[in-house]
């Protein structure tokens, strides 16, 4: 059996916030949760989906750390901020793609999900994927998750033209090989308003 | 990114951890502060267990008759085990003084000069004082240990040690 991997299958994800509890009992988040449990066109639909960390073979977090405060270990995990190092100057928040840091004001620290290094560099689960109960997060060998589950587990994203490559698979339909995420030039925001997200149930609240 | 097309300045700054040797100020301060409350704690902690500590009592033990030495003269015994070589000595005016047989450099067996009122370790050229085991010459310089005894009617006995 090959090693164990994170997977995430956010079609599964029933939104039950249990890995948001369990994030937070991880001894290495220090009480705080650091999941992310995001809506999908919440006006119409009740699906969530789970975010951790995707531990970027190349951390563009940590790239564009001026403090260098953020560190890959050699099993290519990116941990949270180092707190001697870390200024909260908030430009991995910005940087990631996958919006996984978060700024805390209360140590004035970048932290993020660290797949509970704690526990995954002794060879147990980390905590979201311990408790989730559909499945939608699993820390599993590749012949386990591709023996269970429906469709392909991929790695491989796009956005914009550059490519990028992760630690944590996600289970997609199997004729998609890698993700495509096209990005709006800043050139058509500027000729006008942008287009209004009808997503936005903030905007929608204001607008009765 | 490979390690080719790295910049320079990138390998002072690595994003692997494990290649990442930079250690801040405020850590080194850290380390220093913990290092040496820890080393002051355990010098407070050994000297707290050598108050407390219980001193052997050592033996009374009989080395000889006071008379079997004449003025000038020494005789050897064991103190307070059968292994700690010590020497017994009278000098020219007649005072008793016991000693570690022991050079407190490289451990020979030092010898009564009565003329010298020394005791000379022939291993060195080491001398040490027969009236107070001070050094006086050569090597050594911690002070032989002076064996306390005492004159019990016609005994002379030993009683304990001074380091």
């Amino acid at each position: 059996m090959s090693e164990l991997a994170f997977f995430i299958d956010y079609s599964r994800c029933i939104g039950c916030q249990a890995c948001v509890q369990a994030c937070g009992e991880c001894d290495t988040h220090r009480g705080r949760s650091l999941i992310h449990l995001e809506t999908i066109e919440r006006r119409d639909s009740v699906q969530t989906a789970p975010q951790v960390c995707m531990h970027c073979e190349d951390p563009i977090c940590a790239q564009v750390c001026p403090a260098d405060a953020i560190k890959q270990t050699p099993d290519g995990v990116v941990q949270s901020s180092l707190k001697p190092r870390c200024i909260g100057c908030s430009n991995c928040v910005l940087a990631c793609p996958f919006g996984v840091p978060k700024y805390e004001s209360d140590p004035d620290q970048m932290m993020k999900c660290d797949m509970c290094y704690d526990r995954t560099s002794t060879g147990r689960r980390p905590m979201c994927a311990t408790v989730c109960p559909s499945g939608a997060l699993a820390f599993t060998s590749i012949e386990d998750i591709m023996r269970t589950r429906q469709g392909r587990a991929i790695n491989e994203w796009r956005f914009g033209d550059q490519p990028v490559r992760t630690k944590v698979h996600v289970l997609v339909p199997t004729e998609i090989t890698h993700v495509d995420v096209g990005l709006i030039p800043l050139s058509s925001l500027r000729r006008g308003s942008p287009p209004a997200d009808p997503y936005d149930v903030a905007a929608l609240l204001e607008d009765r | 990114m490979k390690t080719g097309d790295r910049p320079r300045w990138r390998e002072d700054f690595p994003v692997r951890w494990d290649e990442d040797h930079y250690v801040t100020r405020r850590e080194l301060a850290k380390f220093l502060t913990l290092g040496s409350g820890l080393l002051a704690g355990a010098n407070v902690l050994i000297a707290f267990i050598g108050l407390n500590a219980e001193i052997p009592k050592l033996p009374v033990q009989r080395i000889a008759a006071a008379a079997d030495i004449p003025a000038g003269g020494s005789l050897l015994f064991q103190y307070p085990t059968a292994d700690d070589p010590c020497i017994l000595l009278r000098d020219r005016s007649g005072r008793l003084d016991a000693y570690s047989q022991v050079c407190t450099h490289l451990s020979c067996a030092v010898v009564h000069r009565p003329d010298e009122q020394a005791l000379a370790c022939p291993c060195h050229k080491g001398s040490f004082s027969s009236t107070d085991g001070k050094p006086l010459a050569g090597p050594p310089t911690r002070r032989l240990p002076r064996i306390v005894i005492e004159q019990r009617g016609a005994d002379v006995v030993a009683t304990g040690i001074e380091v």
